[in-house]
């Protein structure tokens, strides 16, 4: 249900009404998508934005994922600023797309709602969509809460857009978990999103450009593809800071600060877990009943999956006695899900490190609560005491 | 662990307890208060047995598992006693507002609920009926959790209704859900 305009700074909105809230207030000149559950009512409150003609966007509605992506593609390289948004099968159509859309290094911005892969059909909340599209060269923004997923919509602009970067991002939030939760938020207001995401002039020239003629997507052969690569990697490797910096400047109009990650209770921690989206915030309740037993626990939730800030939570976790990482999704290497190998792999950088797990934990929508925290927590406390690591990687909240 | 109230509601698709999960979250947030509204998402099958939960807590909210210690349950069709487990999870001194005609103490019965249970009913149906002229017991049901629980004032369950709602539906539809809010707050007895 669309919202009204006063109360802003205390409204109950779900994550996905929140993401539609944040698209009409950004504007964009373009929208594709081919709706799909539970990312679908974000078209469906957009859409009713572009029929009241709350916004100047032009909605295309296209036959399929893949197609939402291309026009997107095709949009975005004609000079328009363009949003979009998918789940689960949805993302997985778009696969190509997402690497030409990266490597044309077009600036769309992409809310996606995460959710289970098929086989066995599931519509509920995992990261196994999103995680499999790391390497495609999108940005990761993820998402705890209904106001971070909102938050990350109007920052994601800024970040796509900056002439260092000019990369897709993708926002990700969880499916049901957050998408279709009412939550408190605060919005903020339209001349404020206006102002910070600012009109949009491409960096570079676009198709409708005629002064400037260009070309998107030409043949790159050996002589040239790997130099367009190696920009691109650049251009990844420095939107660390630029993630950095316009979290700052978001500050400045939100009140809110944001960076690559979040650290709680992290300054004595002796065991620490890492975790993404709405699941930290339910560790964090673990982890306050943790210290009221007296272990001394912390947590850390990376922000951002893409670029990977493999030194920046290197550096927080290497004092740490034993660390946690969950994923909720695997990746079926059979040593670990893609956030564990990952900060595993960024700590071998320090001499000093934490011994260190890895465990999956609620595919498909499977409830993660308190209790199974604690557990987690008790397990590093074990660790911690005895030096010994039983199992590297495991599975946890499943039957067996 | 936290200083929050979880709140179940229990009924089958159409007869509106996502929407009333939702009222009650904007009603409690415009008390000043952190709100979490959300549905069981399954198959969407008319007359399917669906849950909608609640927290309501004067602090943020960081906890995003289900509610499973629920201390407050609503049934909104006395037709699922016995066919989905009603008070899973419950404590000894949950509260349970059941729409029907009968008596507190049938359904303290029916649902096995030992004497700290405080059991609350109304005929939320014949509300509906009454006030709207359709079966949807889903705006008796949050008044009488407002006269049972005091969790929310049921006035800031009138004022969010009217507020929030009379874009989507007609003056008529409005004022007969005010109607059922306050009947529903009247007429639930405890047993």
């Amino acid at each position: 249900m669309a919202v009204e305009t006063k109360h802003k700074c205390n409204v109950g909105l779900t994550g996905n009404s929140a993401v539609a809230y944040a698209m009409k207030q950004i504007n964009p000149d373009v929208v594709a998508a081919y709706p799909i559950t539970p990312s679908t009512t974000v078209m469906e409150e957009f859409s009713s934005y572009v029929a009241d003609g709350a916004v100047d966007t032009e909605l295309v509605t296209v036959e399929s994922e893949h197609s939402a992506m291309s026009a997107c593609i095709g949009a975005a390289a004609a000079g328009a600023r363009v949003m979009t948004a998918t789940s689960s099968q949805g993302l997985a159509l778009m696969w190509e797309m997402l690497y030409i859309a990266a490597g044309m290094r077009l600036p769309i911005v992409m809310a996606c709602v995460n959710r289970a892969l098929s086989a066995p059909l599931n519509i509920h909340c995992d990261h196994s969509d999103s995680m499999g599209a790391r390497d495609s060269g999108w940005i990761q923004l993820y998402s705890e809460t209904v106001q971070e997923a909102y938050d990350n919509i109007i920052q994601a602009v800024r970040i796509a857009e900056h002439e260092d970067v000019l990369l897709p991002v993708m926002v990700c939030l969880d499916g049901f978990i957050t998408s279709h939760s009412i939550e408190n938020l605060c919005l903020i207001d339209n001349d404020k999103v206006k102002g910070f995401v600012g009109e949009y002039k491409p960096n570079q020239p676009s198709l409708l450009d005629v002064e400037h003629p260009a070309t998107y997507g030409a043949v790159a052969l050996p002589d040239s593809y790997i130099e367009a690569r190696r920009q691109q990697s650049e251009a990844m490797k420095l939107a660390k800071d630029v993630i950095t910096d316009v979290g700052k400047a978001f500050e400045k109009v939100s009140g809110r600060s944001y960076g690559l990650m979040e650290k709680y209770r992290m300054d004595d921690a002796e065991v620490a877990m890492v975790i993404l989206s709405s699941a930290a915030g339910t560790s964090k309740v673990a982890v306050d009943e943790m210290r009221k037993r007296g272990a001394k626990a912390g947590l850390i939730k990376p922000r951002v999956f893409r670029p990977f800030p493999y030194l920046e939570i290197g550096e927080a976790l290497k004092n740490i006695k034993a660390v946690a990482v969950l994923d909720r999704a695997d990746s079926y290497s059979s040593f670990g899900g893609p956030l564990f190998t990952e900060i595993r792999s960024g700590l071998y950088e320090f001499d000093k490190r934490p011994k260190i797990i890895g465990r999956v934990f609620g595919l498909g929508g499977r409830d993660y609560g308190v209790h199974d925290a604690l557990a987690v927590f008790e397990e590093l406390l074990r660790i911690k005491d005895t030096g010994k690591v039983d199992k590297l990687f495991d599975y946890i909240t499943v039957r067996e | 662990m936290a200083d929050y109230i979880e709140i179940r509601w229990h009924g089958r698709a159409q007869q509106g307890i996502v929407t009333a999960a939702k009222v009650l979250a904007e009603a409690a947030l415009s008390e000043g208060k952190y709100v979490q509204a959300f549905p069981e998402f399954g198959p969407e099958r008319m007359g399917a047995p669906v849950r909608a939960f609640n927290r309501i807590s004067s602090e943020p909210i960081r906890l995003h598992g289900q509610v499973a210690n629920p201390s407050i349950v609503l049934i909104a069709d006395p037709t699922l006693i016995g066919t989905v487990d009603l008070a899973e999870g419950t404590s000894d001194d949950a509260v349970f507002i059941v729409n029907t005609p009968k008596p507190p103490d049938e359904m303290r019965k029916k649902l096995s609920l030992n004497k700290k249970a405080k059991v609350f009913t109304l005929d939320a149906s014949a509300i509906s009926i009454e006030c709207i002229g359709r079966h949807i017991p889903n705006t008796p049901m949050l008044g009488a959790l407002a006269k049972a629980t005091g969790v929310i004032q049921v006035n800031a369950v009138i004022n969010d209704f009217r507020e929030n709602y009379s874009k989507k539906y007609s003056q008529k539809v409005i004022e007969g859900n005010l109607s059922a809010i306050r009947k529903g707050f009247e007429e639930v007895k405890e047993g």
